[in-house]
């Protein structure tokens, strides 16, 4: 393996005096010439890491690219260490970064100055999907049983357990908390992981972890999911447990609980990169996403799996800005400068 | 008698030849990965993670955890060889192990590492063998409270006051909480101490500050102790491997008690770091040695090299049986198993039997070649010593920068371990020690959050330190241990009509 | 760095060493505290805030490291000598190629300078002749070049030689 990885750098740099002298093949517009960096703004093992190792494989099993992809955490301060490195590399196209939703929180929260449009958008490759799950021993079968005990029960007394503060998983609570009006306590923790854990040993009475967080504990039996936040259901026909699959987990407007929420798992590169560059990146996503690796992966975690690039994406962005703005001044989760 | 079929059926997965050449390529570049500092056994996994994806899943998870095991060795070379801790758990094994090299004792210190090591894996193995699914559900009792009570009892257990001013003690232990604090708070997540800097964003890192105080600080030492330009003489043949075993059975006691920590702290999930400065201070504390602790006492070494390794192949155990990571290692190759095609949790034992067992078949299998892997090696390590200083020198401090580089490739890091290292320098000099500034850097973060998690839990009540068995006996522990030393006093004045109850000296 | 030699045998007293190392203890622990203050460093009725516990370690650490440096004025004039002259320089033999090396490091990359390090540190330092000092210098580099590079995909700090070579 190491072999070919070298013979191919080998090719590569042959390839790169070819280009040198005037010789590049005419459809390739622009071609990395250096080994592309993915910078992952999260922790190494989260749900972006994955899915950029993932793709880090995938790239290289297939042989999509004539450069090896380089994974780098840069987790510090949320991701903001992630984020103001890519927006500090202009022309740096050799540099991608994977993104989740605390491109639109962390600015918002911590006041760390960098906003989505300070980099140029490649690709949304899967929106995450968010499940709200109890544990299997609670009284509570639907979204419905739970959020009339919410509404019924104290302020505070229920508590949810989610990942990181005034991120996604607290959004969401304070989604919920407007929906019922009623107080949640909100727990944070490091991981999903660590989420799941803590609700299935009964330390908190939910979460909402992503679907790929929680499901070896579904199917074991040890928690049970209510409702998902999106628009509608997962669109996934295969049983995960013996008598339910994703796609019989009803919506939580299904169940009068009118939240929504999807985590965009996208790519963005440097500042002014040009659009041959991003062209490069895009035709790359859309290989990576017809190899039946990914298909797999993103079935295994029950993933949305719609995909967008140029204007459509840009406009997206631009929706989901808002609403995170919106959700987070409601919430009162905005820094204060 | 069913784990034991289930062993034997594992074994024979492993027959394939290919799988034990995979195991030996993961433990050669596990060793390597745990020499350098900064490049961690979780980054090492995660590197080269894409690498096994077309291998089959079997194979892949055989030559990762083996690279695991092989970073769990390796970490101890560095810290015994140059006060530089390989990896964040062998931060404790620079206490002794390092002193000891200093006396030509590094062959001991390497064996006594490794042998430790060896021993803590293989109570942790039989522990995943036999008692797996019984174990795991007791790791589902720990909420923040009771984590915050570990740490405690970790600090407890370690803290007591030296030979230094008391004042200094608590001005370099509160540097490392205030250190710990610096960048993004994950309760509130409100940003602090970062005063507007971007680079401050990621807080200080355990790793840099140690690479920075010890590694660099030893070598500034060294050159004003002015026997610099000599190489040390270290004994360099296989025979000091035999003479130190014959030594170790005598340290049973401490070999136990820092594999059943390690154990513990393993399955719970506290890690690997906290569970080798716990079993550091539990071996000071209720050795003969005690006294001479850190001055080059082999028990110093074996103590926190059981618990860490113990800690680290015990924490496979959650993640296999409750989809859980229990280090941080454990939580890259859980994204490795929904990346082969399986599904960690707790029907992993029942529809994936051959993965399973073959991969705690290759935990026995893995740690036996990396023991061998390591202990021939020893007089390798041990003749580096006899390099000369102006040849090493540079290289370590290459190493380290690169080491400080690697753990959040940033490049201030490598001036900011710069820096430590002359803080290290000057506290060593003005005697502020330096192992309760790293303590607290290291669980200073997980213990407020823990804490701070679990005032959210009781509405900012106290009791919930009290609220059930499990945490009020760890609390009462901690709480015995932070005491200790006036109650072996108190007991000690008052005990004397029975000598033996009066340790040693 | 503090200790910049005065007088002809003496540097600096241990005693002046210990003052300024405690001041410095004092500095930090003053910005903690300030920091710690402005962000909320209350108990409120869902326990601590999060500049609570930093602000009570900036006020452990203020009183512990004034009272050592109380503990140092007190103890009155001090003839003991905290460094040798002889023996800062050598701290200082290391310290400062050291430093040239991580400021090389930004501007050349980790590669070259290391080269450059190893080279100046052995025919400086350790007085070998250039040929028995360069072959070091260029095959630990190498080294890890091939280990980080090639084996494990981390990338180290690159400079403007290894651009020119494609990297």
């Amino acid at each position: 393996m190491k072999r070919n990885r070298v013979s191919a750098r080998l090719l590569a740099a042959a390839a790169a005096v070819a280009g040198a002298c005037g010789l590049a093949p005419a459809e390739a517009a622009w071609q990395p010439t250096r080994p592309v960096e993915i910078i992952v703004p999260a922790g190494t093992g989260g749900g972006a890491d994955q899915m950029a190792r993932v793709i880090q494989g995938i790239v290289q099993k297939h042989n999509l690219m004539s450069q090896p992809l380089v994974v780098i955490n840069k987790a510090g301060g949320a991701g903001a260490e992630g984020f103001l490195d890519v927006k500090s590399s202009t022309r740096n196209p050799h540099k991608i970064i994977i993104t989740l939703s605390n491109l639109f929180t962390t600015p918002l929260a911590t006041g760390v100055p960098f906003k989505w449009e300070d980099m140029t958008p490649v690709a949304m490759l899967a929106l995450d999907e968010f499940v709200l799950w109890v544990n299997a021993k609670s009284p509570y079968k639907t979204a419905k049983d739970y959020v009339e005990a919410i509404k019924g029960g104290q302020p505070h007394q229920f508590k949810m357990g989610g990942t990181g503060s005034k991120q996604e998983d607290q959004i969401i609570t304070a989604a919920i908390e407007q929906a019922t009006g009623s107080k949640l306590t909100y727990i944070p923790y490091k991981g999903g992981g660590d989420v799941a854990a803590q609700l299935v040993g009964g330390h908190v009475d939910s979460s909402v972890n992503n679907p790929i967080e929680a499901v070896a504990q579904w199917r074991a039996g040890e928690l049970r999911p209510l409702c998902v936040f999106d628009s509608q259901r997962i669109p996934l026909q295969g049983k995960v447990t013996a008598d339910m699959g994703w796609g019989d987990i009803p919506t939580c407007k299904e169940q009068g609980l009118d939240v929504e929420y999807l985590m965009l798992r996208g790519f963005f590169t440097t500042p002014g990169a040009t659009p041959d560059q991003v062209a490069f990146y895009v035709d790359l996503f859309k290989k990576v996403r017809e190899t039946p690796d990914w298909k797999d992966f993103m079935e295994k975690g029950a993933f949305n799996t719609t995909f967008m690039t140029g204007e459509e994406f840009k406009a997206w962005l631009k929706k989901a800005a808002d609403t995170h703005r919106g959700l987070m001044e409601k919430a009162g989760f905005l820094a204060k400068s | 008698m069913e784990a034991l079929t289930s062993l034997i059926h594992g074994f024979g997965v492993l027959g394939d030849p290919m799988n034990i050449v995979y195991m030996f390529v993961g433990i050669f570049l596990g060793v390597l990965i745990g020499v350098l500092p900064g490049l961690g056994g979780a980054n090492g996994v995660a590197i080269l993670l894409p690498l096994t994806f077309s291998m089959s899943p079997v194979s892949a998870i055989i030559m990762l955890s083996s690279i695991y095991w092989g970073a769990l060795f390796g970490g101890a070379i560095t810290s015994v060889l140059f006060n530089i801790p390989g990896e964040p758990w062998s931060v404790a094994t620079t206490f002794d192990g390092y002193p000891m090299a200093q006396q030509g004792r590094a062959g001991e210190a390497l064996t006594a590492a490794f042998t430790g090591s060896f021993f803590g894996a293989f109570v942790a193995t039989l522990l995943l063998t036999f008692l797996a699914p019984v174990i795991a559900r007791f790791a589902l009792n720990f909420g923040p409270a009771e984590f915050f009570a570990v740490y405690l009892l970790t600090f407890c257990s370690f803290v007591g006051m030296g030979k230094e001013s008391p004042f200094k003690v608590i001005s370099a232990m509160m540097l490392g909480f205030a250190l710990a604090a610096v960048g993004l708070d994950t309760v509130t997540g409100q940003l602090r101490m970062t005063f507007g800097s971007a680079e401050l964003l990621r807080g200080f890192d355990f790793l840099v500050a140690v690479i920075g105080l010890f590694g660099v600080g030893e070598i500034l030492l060294t050159m004003e102790e002015g026997l610099a330009f000599k190489g040390r003489s270290a004994k360099i043949n296989l025979r000091v491997v035999l003479h130190t075993w014959k030594e170790l059975p005598r340290l049973w006691l401490t070999a136990l008690r820092g594999s059943i920590v390690g154990c513990w702290m393993g399955i719970t999930p506290g890690g690997a770091t906290p569970a080798s400065f716990m079993s550091y201070g539990l071996a000071k504390r209720f050795s003969r040695n005690g006294a001479r602790f850190g001055k080059g006492e082999i028990e110093g070494v074996l103590a926190p090299e059981t618990a860490a390794h113990a800690a680290g192949t015990s924490a496979l155990l959650p993640m296999l049986t409750l989809g859980i990571p229990g280090s941080p290692t454990a939580a890259v190759l859980l994204g490795g198993l929904l990346i082969w095609g399986l599904q960690p949790g707790p029907l992993l034992f029942v529809e994936q039997k051959d993965f399973v067992w073959g991969l705690i078949a290759s935990i026995y299998l893995g740690n036996i070649a990396g023991l061998i892997v390591v202990l021939t090696t020893v007089p390798l390590f041990a003749s580096i010593l006899r390099i000369p200083f102006s040849i090493i020198a540079p290289i370590i401090l290459v190493v380290c920068a690169v080491g400080a580089y690697t753990v959040h490739n940033a490049l201030l890091d490598i001036s900011v371990m710069l820096i430590f290292g002359v803080l290290g320098y000057l506290f060593k000099k003005l005697g502020y020690p330096l192992a309760p500034l790293v303590l607290a850097l290291v669980l200073g973060d997980m213990a407020e959050s823990s804490f701070r998690q679990a005032m959210l839990l009781s509405r900012g009540s106290l009791s919930i330190f009290w609220a059930n068995p499990l945490v009020a006996i760890l609390v009462t522990l901690a709480l015995a241990m932070l005491f200790w030393p006036l109650i072996s006093f108190v007991t000690e004045r008052f005990g004397r009509k029975r000598p033996q109850m009066v340790p040693g000296q | 760095m503090a200790h910049t030699g005065e007088g002809s045998e003496h540097t600096v007293s241990n005693r002046t060493m210990e003052l300024v190392v405690a001041g410095g203890f004092i500095a930090a622990s003053i910005l903690v505290m300030y920091d710690n203050w402005r962000i909320g460093a209350r108990w409120v009725e869902d326990g601590p805030q999060a500049g609570y516990f930093p602000f009570y370690i900036g006020l452990i650490m203020f009183i512990a490291s004034a009272t050592t440096f109380g503990l140092g004025v007190m103890a009155g004039p001090d003839h003991t000598n905290f460094v040798e002259r002889a023996q800062l320089k050598q701290v200082l033999q290391v310290l400062l190629p050291t430093v040239a090396f991580v400021v090389l490091i930004g501007l050349l990359g980790i590669y070259v300078s290391t080269t450059i390090f190893i080279l100046f540190f052995m025919t400086w330092l350790g007085k070998y002749p250039i040929y028995k000092a360069a072959p070091i210098a260029v095959l630990v580099p190498l080294f890890l070049f091939v280990m980080f590079e090639i084996w494990f995909l981390v990338p180290l700090p690159k400079g403007p030689l290894e651009t020119a070579l494609g990297y």
